[in-house]
This record gives structure tokens, sequence and C-alpha cells, in this order.
């Protein structure tokens, strides 16, 4: 099929909606293409796909090759800046209007997931991400089924589990741990997003949907934390409208000072993201999923 | 007796990637006498079923193309046709309610079901009313948690599934109240979730209620479809939208209302919900989820749908979920409070009701007129 030349598969689950998944997947995708890995993004949303909108290609189309559909590119590689390619493949490019409803029933989204999963053209990857919906339904069904079967042993390195820190989206959260449990999907860690609102006025960390849940949920799993991701309006700016992230002089995010840096205009989104607070955060969580699967190995950690 | 989702078979850890793991779920409800058995027509392998199912109910069921090789194809073929014989029993069940509103979003965690509940207790606040919520959200069910009964558990008597009564006159319908375990993840295709829909709907005894508030998942696909056409007959009085300001939010919302338009359910309005941050220290206000392309008052007005208002973000509204509080009741005053009593007027307006009967302007009416809260 058609992802033998993929080397690994990561899924991002979660049973909350709205708690970043698609976000989450952009920023590591982009992370990973910064890190050299060359890298897919397949978006299993298939009632509300947001990865088109993420990476402004809403406009974009599924070409039909020989090979099978070719997924959209979102930037070439560029080897002097050791930067990889990345491709992305969604619903999204399938519909006539980008407002047009996806109204189906479960056998339909199954054969959907496993149409992606197997006419894909991807070429050779280092990763492939795949960003799905929340919940535990027919999607995650097929996902798992699918990939259960027919990954070779190892190829499916996990799933990153993102959730927000209160207690109301927690608990749906372990609802999904409970899921890859069950089918045997290998959790590669928890990333807390969206814990704590920096105040651009007056910088003052407002813990908006309190925080630490996310942290403890995993502990009590017994699975990694991968870390916390605070909200950053910034990162809105620059995938809704393309803007370069600027941060007052003197911000600083992880150790590294980010404010105060006058950026040119312009650009792909893969090097204007590299100015955003969040992108060394998810240069560390990138580089965590990478070490944990050198060092496993063999596919459970 | 309580019904239950079984416990499910023990799962084995180690065994290898490659052994495909059973993930039929068991059937729900399966204490309720033979009379109510979920549905004949639930094949035992629904992944063998072809993607152009004409579905049970069609009069092409088991005679079309694409019935040629499945597995349910005689009993489909056998079956009887016409509309499901438990839509007049859905309908006499909630013949004694008044107004039904659908809370929908094609967005997840947008807050749906945040807004359900602050609604129903806005609603709950006149004790003259009665008001129930039934939480259509199978996999990711956050009601209970969010009105605090997540340990409860259904009663079943004679006459039905009895609701979990949250105050005197706010009850409350969850699959969360049948979970062997608060975590256990709820693994089951678009079939079995319809039909534990329809148990919801033809065996709650929800008694005589002047709301029922249906909290649903976000997208638009089994849920909806099945919420849909089990409420057609008995009326729906419409939908209320929720979303965020962001465009990714809006997006989705805007297939919902495709979703709505196609179905033939009537809108009552578009809610902006965590529009605009007030920071606690310096007062200044932010737009966490910035409405790049003019926020839910231009997609209202893009659509022709009514407005009903922004409810801003509050820290507070999150902690008083996660810890089973009523926000409306504990913080009156709080400016989303205030946001919050307008929506619900103006949503009352829209199902035609008075809605000074519904809920009062402020919360110094309130206490002048001796109404409790």
């Amino acid at each position: 099929m058609s992802l033998d030349n993929v080397g690994q598969i990561v899924l991002v689950l979660s049973g909350k909606g709205g708690v970043g998944k698609s976000s989450i997947t952009t920023q590591l995708a982009l992370s990973l293409s910064l890190l050299n890995q060359k890298t897919g993004i397949l978006d299993i949303d298939l009632t509300g796909p947001s990865i088109p909108h993420l990476f402004s290609l809403s406009s974009a189309k599924v070409t039909q090759a020989p090979g099978g559909w070719l997924p959209v590119p979102i930037h070439a590689a560029n080897e002097n800046e050791g930067i990889a390619e990345l491709n992305c493949m969604s619903l999204g490019f399938l519909l006539r209007e980008r407002g047009d409803a996806v109204v189906w029933r479960g056998p339909k989204k199954t054969a959907m997931v496993r149409q992606f999963l197997n006419d894909v053209a991807w070429g050779s990857l280092d990763y492939l991400l795949v960003d799905t919906p929340p919940g535990t339904s027919d999607e995650h069904i097929a996902l798992a089924e699918t990939l259960l079967r027919s990954a070779r042993a190892g190829q499916l390195a996990g799933a990153v589990v993102v959730t927000t820190p209160q207690a109301v989206a927690t608990a749906d959260v372990r609802k999904e741990l409970n899921f890859c449990k069950k089918t045997g999907i290998p959790v590669l860690g928890v990333v807390e997003n969206m814990s704590g609102f920096v105040c651009p006025h007056c910088s003052e960390c407002t813990y908006i949907f309190s925080s630490g849940g996310g942290k403890a949920m995993a502990e009590e799993f017994g699975v990694r934390f991968l870390g916390t991701v605070p909200v950053d309006p910034q990162f809105v700016a620059l995938v809704e409208e393309g803007r370069r992230p600027v941060y007052p002089v003197g911000t600083r995010v992880a150790g590294r000072e980010v404010g105060g840096v006058e950026a040119p205009e312009g650009g792909l989104l893969v090097e204007k993201y590299r100015d955003c607070s969040l992108c060394p955060i998810f240069e560390g969580i990138a580089r965590e999923v990478i070490g944990i699967r050198t060092s496993a190995g063999n596919g459970k950690v | 007796m309580a019904p239950s989702l079984d416990e499910p078979a023990p799962i084995d850890m180690d065994a290898p990637l490659k052994a495909a793991p059973k993930l039929v779920a068991p059937e729900p409800g399966i204490h309720s006498p033979p009379t109510r058995i979920l549905s004949v027509l639930e094949p035992p392998n629904r992944h063998d079923i072809s993607e152009h199912c004409p579905g049970p109910e069609s009069q092409l069921a088991g005679k079309g193309d694409a019935c040629a090789g499945c597995p349910n194809q005689s009993i489909c073929a056998s079956a009887p046709k016409g509309p499901d014989p438990d839509l007049p029993l859905i309908t006499a069940r909630l013949s004694s309610i008044t107004h039904k509103v659908l809370v929908l979003s094609g967005k997840g965690g947008v807050g749906k079901s945040t807004f359900t509940t602050m609604l129903a207790y806005a609603f709950a606040a006149n004790p003259g009313s009665q008001v129930g919520i039934m939480d259509t959200d199978i996999c990711g069910p956050s009601i209970p948690k969010m009105m605090g009964v997540e340990a409860e558990t259904i009663h079943i008597s004679s006459s039905g599934w009895s609701p979990v009564w949250v105050t005197d006159n706010l009850s409350v319908m969850s699959v969360q109240f049948m979970l062997p375990h608060r975590d256990d993840a709820v693994i089951w295709r678009g079939a079995k979730k319809n039909g534990l829909i329809k148990q919801f709907l033809k065996d709650v005894e929800w008694g005589d209620l002047d709301f029922l508030l249906v909290d649903t998942p976000p997208g638009t696909s089994d849920e909806h479809l099945s919420v849909n056409s089990f409420l057609k007959e008995s009326g729906v009085d419409g939908a209320l939208l929720i979303t965020t300001p962001q465009e990714v939010s809006l997006l989705d919302v805007r297939k919902e209302i495709d979703f709505c338009r196609k179905a033939g359910i009537r809108i009552l309005g578009l809610v902006e919900n965590m529009s605009g941050f007030v920071c606690p220290n310096c007062k200044n206000e932010s737009q966490i989820f910035a409405p790049s392309t003019g926020g839910a008052k231009q997609l209202a007005a893009d659509t022709h749908i009514p407005f009903l208002g922004a409810v801003p973000l509050d820290p507070r509204i999150g902690m008083a979920c996660d810890y089973g509080e009523s926000f409306f009741d504990a913080y009156p005053d709080s400016p989303a409070c205030g946001a919050l009593r307008n929506v619900v007027r103006r949503l009352a307006e829209g199902i035609g009701l008075n809605p000074d009967e519904v809920i009062s302007q402020n919360i110094d009416e309130e206490m002048t007129s001796g109404k409790q809260l």
C-alpha cells in the first residue's frame, strides 16, 4: 500500500474537540520539517477538516496520478537551510465549496479513511502525522484497524495525545488513552495545550483553562509528558493572516529571547514559524518524538 | 436496576501489533426488556457493509446494487419497509415536552456543553420551568461532569429510564451514567450510537418538561442525522449554533449551517463564545481567538441568521465546569452572565416566548421581584 515507504506514523489524538489537535499537528510537522525530516500530514477529520485552512491552502485541489492521489505540497525542500519537504492531504481538498457540509454516516467515513490510507502517493517520507477528529468512533476504529493490520512492525510509532488542562477536557482524553490501551496503539506522550495565556499588555500569565491537568493525567496513566504549550495569539495571527510573529522586547520563552526581532516581510510559513515563541517548545517535542523512536526501536514505549 | 454497558473483554496488551483487536463493543441496553431490543436491523458485522448501503429504512434495502454480497442482505430484504416503527413511540414519549432546542456546532471545544449547562441553569432559574438536558455526545460526554453528577447511574422503572436530577427542576441523561468506570472509552461505530440515541428518546421518562436541550458532538454525522430524523415528527423548535471567533472555527460552523439548511432544521441563532478576554491583572481586553474574518457577527450577517450575542471568556466558567457547579448561579453579576442573560432572552423570543417570563433582564429585577435564585 501507499504507506510502504513511510518511515514512521504518528497519530495525533484527543477525545475532546477543540483542544488543538490540528494546530499541534501543524506545529509538529513544521518542527519536524525544520529538523530536516521529510513529513506528510494526513487529516482524517472528515466533517471538520482544519488542516487546509491552517496552511492557507483552502483552495488547493488534489490531483490524480498513476500512483494514486498526489498530496498537496506545503513547501519544497531547502537543503541550504536544512528544511525538508512537507506535504498534506485532507478531505477539505476534495470539496467543491469550502462551506459544504460532509454529511456522512459511519460506513462511508470508514471507506474514506481506508482510501486515504491506501491511495495517497506519499512517496518516501520520514514521518507521517495523522490528524484525527475528536472521539473514539468510526474514523478511529477504521484508522486503528487498517494500521494495526497492514503497518509494518514498528512503523506505527504511536500517538501523541493532546489535551487542555481543565478537568472537563481530561475527562474525555482519559477515554482516548483507554482507547489506545484497548487497541494496542502505543502512546508517545501527552501534550498539554492552551496552558496559560500571557497578557500582551502586562505580561501577566492567566491560566484560562487552569493548569497542570495534562501532566497529572500523564502521571496517572504512566505515560510520558511531552510538555505544556501556552496560548500564543501571535501563532493564531501567523496561520490566519500570515503575519510574522513579533514580540515586545524582553519576552523570553523556554530561556530564549524572542522579543524585539525586526523580521523581513514575506517568506514561507515554515520560515516565519521560526520566529514564533512556540517554535522552541515544539522543537523540543519533535526531538523527543524522534528520540523515543530511536531509543525504543521496538515500537513500544 | 441500572442500565450499564457491559464490562469489556480483557485485552491482551502483549499481543503483537499485527493482530487486529476486537473493536466491537457490547450492545447497549442489554438489561432492558426484550420488547425493547435496540434494533433488529443492527447488523452483526458493521464493517462488512458497503459504503453505498442504502440503509435499512430505504425501499431499496436488500435489493440495491450495493447490497450484493452484503452479509445482511437477506435481513434487509425481508424486513418491513417504510418509516421506522419506533417513530410514533418517540413522538408519544416526547409529546409532554413543550420546547426542544438542539445545541450544535461543527467545531469541537467551542463550548457547546458549557453553554448547554449554563442555558439550562438560566432556564431553571425560574422555578416554574422544568428543564431537561439530553447529551448525545456518546464518545465524549461532558454534561455529567459539568453538572457535578458524574457518579450517578440511571434507574429503570416500568415506565422507562429515569433521568438524573441535578436540581428540583433540572434533569440530565447521558451515556456517562451507564459506564462501569468513569474513564471507559465508548468505542462504537455510528450505527450503535444511533441505537442508543433512539433509546434515550424512546425510553427516557422526562415527564412534563418546558425545555429539552439536546447537546450534540462536533461534526455532521450519524448523531446529527439520527437526532434530526427521530425528532422530525415530534417537532423541534430549532438549533442554537455555538462558535468561537476565529476563522478556523467559523469554517466548521459554516458547514453546520449548510447541514441545518439541507436537513431542514430551523436555526434559532448563532452565539459567539470565548469572545475576548479581560486580563484580571490590568483589565485590558485581548482577543485570544482573534476574529480575523469578522467573527460570528459577520458570519451571521453573511448567512442571514440571527446573531444572539457574544459571551466573553472568563476563567471562572471553566473552573465552575470542572467542579460541577453552576457559574450562572455563582457569579450572577459577572459580565459573562449578563451576556448570557441577553442570549437567553433573545433565544426565548426566537421560540415565541415572552423573555420576561423566561428570565428577567438583570439580577436586581430578580431580587426585587422576590424570585428565588
